[in-house]
């Protein structure tokens, strides 16, 4: 208590700038002529009388000064004093302040730009409450080399009395036809068990959502709204609980609307922007009856009960594995080894990301590394003009501790003025640097300048300051008092600590320039590769739209729900696409068979049955699988290398056939030719399909992967609800969507036409992640590059200044002048020399690290690395050309004079 | 700086407080001189701390000063003590007394006495 008042009094004196000092000075000063006069009295001499009275009073300046320090605080006085006085000298160099203040500005604004990538995408992917307790269920069959291979029913309902979860969901993605608006609509459709928004455990702004204990088989024939599609198709109705809306011909009831930021989950984009979610058990119409051995194509996700941790949880699921093995010895066979296992749903949604993103923020951190290494330059430098000034601090009675403090004052105040600046400059361009961020990172929470990312940002700062406003703070503050003095600050014994230390500073930031130009150079090189790869089909003059053959609930009313049914619109709208201007060809596929254009999804993969060789379509392997119109290989001009394509004359009552490629066939059938063999591809029905073609491998899956292997199955043969109209020939991409629409729309009004594309779009937003990381990353190499540039010059020019007195002796003695641009050559030869060897070190670590990011090149590319350390030894010695050229120039006769 | 230590200052302050308590109002170098006179020579005090002293009593309102005439017609300025610094001198008083009367018992004991 009397601390804390007496702590405020001494603030509000401080505050008040009161102190009673003038008081107490006039008080002595009566004290001391009272003590005289009676001094005088009693016969002393006037002299002696004075002196008397002060040896009584005793030290007045102690006094005061005791006081003075009683009554305020001296530590915020001091720092308030160092702080207007680093405010002082700053603005009297403006030049300085400015130089350092935008280097700061550029490392900090750029890492916390990097760090709020990271904080919205890595750190908090999924913006639901507990996210820690959310996991993905996956299960394998390791056995068959088969991976997520998805639950049966029977399996879910185990997962749910398992007493490890809260709730269990299945969930499934893909597209409905919403009609009844306008336009028919096709909305990006989830398809979930009931329980699905008890797991993520968010409530809508609007009504309910599903009861997780409904037990309906099928459809329960309620949706949940996103907020987006109920402001858009409903004009954010607020009566619309209840309403119904027409999903693929079936009549549903709204229940709810969530709300306005909520995002779905998911791994792909598509996924997370869904607008629409349907309840049903999966266990009737339209899915097949509930069968231990039926593995949906669906994912599950589950919330842990809370306090279970992951480890726990999973030891509990790998007993409930293993007595369910014991139990149906039939259903999981030895040989699959069936296992389950749990992943945190953040890992998912994060997935490949995360090395971009580290490798960014690696790159981004060397950048500040290197700009507070210049800035630290700075200061030295400045430390060494300001020689005069310190010595006579010291002289003056300042302590070391007192000059480093206020040295350290004023670096501080730079680093925290340079963060502000960054943080303003970057809040202020957000919205511009957004659009630079592509689509498809993987985040639920907008990239936004929040708490956590200030606080970054701030904490960066002083912690960059301390660190880099110690080193020059110690040094400037040791002195050699006399001789600094007498040489007027220049050419002192503490400089050569100084010296030193630049050196050693520029070296370290050409070595991270290396580190960081060698790694910009392997992306570049890597994405130049990609771009340039083979692709094995010819993407120019391609346009893809998309359809969706609506799935009814009651199969019987599907009328597109056999293959002769469907053909029969399938050929109908190729022939109508033809006659659309400037079309030369068009193709059908489902959506697999667009390239690179579909998420790829393990749980798209369909169970390969090899004639002989598998039996039981629950324990097989997955193939990726696409079926397409037979123009399709024509109009992408993919090869065929042995057999035949499909042809008209393959319909639904012909033998069915297939093609596969190369990939497929060394895969599945190593050493033996494919061509004749049978397949099935995990139906109910039982039926064989002979393959009759091998085409070339191509990079429809992957553009770094050509060998994914592939089968193709007809159109005319088999039934697909996705559908993808191809379209080559000199096509107008702005008018192509309303044309495909009337002629989609003239033979059913109530298909949906939807995201048309080139599919030179579509090849660049699947190079959108790595272009991204690979600009910016040679962005940051190209910024390290100028600033260690700059370093280098400024640390030459420094030498050449404190030699030049050397210089000067030397060429009045007849030195050549050459020889003199030699010797300063030499030295950021020397300096780029020694930092080129230590980055090539670090760059080869560096470049091991990142091998995965790399495509077609490898990790110790010996061109990347002797480019990279040319370019930089030819600006290390451009930048100590300019002041080696004015030592060369130096006049001796004015120097040793003016010296 | 290093604080003196608080029995010191807490002793000056009950030296200054009793007598401006027995003299009634006082300039500072009277205060000075009073308590030299009282304690002699055994304190030998620099008179100086004296006036960070009163300025502490007057802010924790202990004491009121004002202007006054000396009695050699300065000008000068005096202190009085307050109700507060009454009942405060009271309750010091108290409290040193009992000190005093606790550290007296301790020195008037004999090693048998506590057999």
């Amino acid at each position: 208590m009397r601390f804390l008042r007496r702590f405020f009094r001494r603030l509000s004196n401080l505050a008040r700038g009161l102190n009673g000092d003038q008081r107490l000075r006039e008080e002595m000063a009566e004290h001391l002529a009272l003590q005289t006069e009676a001094n005088l009295r009693a016969g002393m001499t006037p002299t002696e009388a004075r002196r008397q009275a002060a040896i009584k009073l005793g030290a007045t300046e102690a006094v005061r000064e005791y006081h003075h320090a009683e009554q305020s605080l001296p530590f915020v006085e001091n720092l308030v004093s160092d702080l207007r006085y680093a405010a002082r000298s700053l603005f009297r160099s403006p030049g300085f302040a400015l130089v350092a203040i935008a280097t700061i500005a550029l490392g900090i604004g750029a890492t916390t730009a990097i760090y709020s990538v990271i904080d919205a995408t890595l750190l908090h992917p999924l913006s639901y409450p507990q996210p820690e307790e959310l996991v993905r269920i996956h299960d394998d069959l390791p056995g068959v080399g088969a991976k997520d291979v998805g639950m049966s029913i029977p399996e879910l309902q185990d997962m749910q009395n398992s007493g490890i979860f809260e709730y269990v969901s299945m969930y499934g993605f893909g597209s409905a036809n919403l009609t009844g608006a306008a336009q028919p609509a096709r909305i990006a459709f989830r398809p979930v068990t009931p329980a699905y928004f008890a797991v993520l455990g968010v409530a809508p702004q609007l009504g309910r959502t599903f009861d997780p204990k409904d037990r309906t088989l099928g459809f329960n024939l309620e949706v949940v709204l996103s907020d987006g599609l109920w402001k858009r198709a409903f004009g954010a109705d607020p009566h619309i609980f209840g309403k119904t809306l027409r999903l693929d011909n079936d009549v549903y009831h709204i229940v709810g609307v969530m709300p306005p930021g909520f995002r779905d989950q998911g791994q792909s984009n598509e996924e997370r922007g869904t607008e629409l979610w349907a309840a049903a058990g999966f266990a009737g119409d339209p899915a097949p009856p509930p069968m231990r051995s039926s593995r949906r194509a669906l994912a599950t996700m589950a919330r842990l009960k809370p306090g279970l941790s992951m480890a726990a949880a999973q030891q509990h699921l790998d007993a409930l594995v293993d007595s369910l093995k014991k139990q149906y010895p039939e259903e999981y066979p030895a040989k699959a080894a069936w296992t389950v296992s749990l992943i945190g749903l953040s890992e998912t949604m994060v997935g490949n990301i995360r090395p971009s993103l580290i490798l960014l923020f690696g790159a981004v951190a060397t950048v500040l590394l290197i700009s507070c290494v210049n800035v630290a330059n700075l200061l030295l430098a400045r430390a060494s003009r300001r020689g005069r000034e310190i010595a006579v601090r010291q002289a003056l009675g300042a302590t070391r501790s007192r000059l480093v403090r206020q040295l350290l004052t004023e670096s501080l105040l730079l680093f925290i003025l340079g963060g502000l600046t960054g943080l303003a400059i970057l809040f202020s361009g957000r919205r511009f640097l957004l659009q630079f961020i592509p689509d498809s990172l993987p985040r639920l929470n907008d990239i936004s300048i929040s708490w956590g990312v200030l606080a970054f940002a701030l904490i960066v700062s002083v912690a960059a300051g301390t660190i880099f406003g110690l080193a020059p703070a110690w040094l400037a503050s040791r002195l050699d008092l006399t001789s600094t003095l007498r040489q007027e600050g220049r050419g002192s014994h503490g400089s050569q600590g100084r010296s030193r230390l630049r050196r050693v500073l520029v070296i370290s930031e050409l070595a991270f320039s290396l580190v960081l130009m060698v790694a910009a150079g392997l992306l570049l090189r890597s994405f130049w590769d990609l771009f340039q790869v083979q692709l094995g089909f010819n993407p120019s003059h391609v346009m893809a739209v998309q359809t969706w053959l609506p799935i009814p609930n009651d199969p019987t009313t599907d009328i597109y729900g056999t293959v002769a049914q469907e053909s029969g619109l399938m050929r109908e709208i190729l022939r109508r696409n033809r006659t659309l201007p400037g079309v030369q060809e068009a193709a059908i596929g489902d959506l697999a068979a667009l390239p690179l254009g579909h998420g790829r999804n393990d749980l798209n993969l369909v169970p390969l049955i090899r004639e002989g060789l598998e039996a039981r379509r629950d324990q097989v392997p997955r193939i990726d699988t696409a079926i397409v119109s037979p123009e399709y290989f024509h109009l992408l001009g993919m090869t065929l290398l042995r057999g035949r394509l499909f042809n008209d004359q393959d319909v639904a009552d012909t033998p069915p056939i297939a093609v596969v490629n190369e990939a497929a066939a060394r895969s599945y059938w190593p050493g033996e030719e494919p061509m004749g063999k049978r397949i099935r591809m995990g139906d109910t029905k039982p039926v064989w399909v002979t393959i009759e073609g091998v085409i070339a491998d191509a990079h429809t899956e992957s553009l770094a992967d050509a060998s994914i292997p592939q089968i193709y199955l007809s159109v005319y043969q088999r039934h697909s609800n996705d559908v993808t109209i191809f379209l080559r020939g000199q096509l107008d991409p702005a008018a192509i969507p309303a044309q495909v629409r009337t002629q989609v729309q003239s033979i059913d009004a109530e298909l949906p036409v939807f995201r048309a594309q080139t599919l030179d779009d579509v090849l660049t937003s699947s190079l959108a992640v790595r272009r991204f990381s690979m600009e910016l990353v040679a962005s940051f190499a190209a910024t390290a590059l100028l600033l260690a540039g700059l370093g280098i010059y400024g640390t030459i020019s420094y030498l050449v200044n404190e030699q030049t007195r050397e210089i000067a002796i030397r060429l009045a003695l007849g030195a050549q002048r050459s020889a003199i641009l030699k010797m300063v050559l030499g030295q950021g030869l020397g300096m780029a020399a020694i930092g080129a060897g230590a980055g090539l070190a670090g760059a080869l670590v560096v470049s091991h690290l990142m091998a995965g990011l790399l495509f077609g090149v490898s990790p110790t590319d010996l061109p990347t690395f002797a480019a990279v350390t040319v370019v930089l030894t030819s600006v290390a010695l451009a930048a100590s050309y300019i002041p080696a050229l004015r030592a060369m120039r130096l006049d001796p006769i004015k120097t040793l004079h003016a010296e | 700086m290093k604080e003196k230590p608080d029995v010191l200052q807490g002793t000056l302050a009950l030296m200054v407080l009793k007598t401006l308590d027995v003299l009634g109002a006082q300039h500072g170098y009277g205060i000075a001189r009073r308590i030299e006179q009282i304690s002699g020579d055994l304190l030998a005090v620099n008179q100086g701390t004296l006036y960070p002293l009163l300025l502490r009593l007057e802010h924790e309102g202990s004491i009121a000063s004002e202007w006054g005439a000396s009695e050699n017609n300065r000008r000068a300025r005096f202190y009085r003590l307050t109700a507060t610094g009454r009942k405060q001198l009271q309750a010091e008083a108290r409290d040193w007394e009992q000190t005093a009367a606790i550290i007296a018992r301790f020195f008037k004991v004999k090693a048998e006495d506590l057999l």
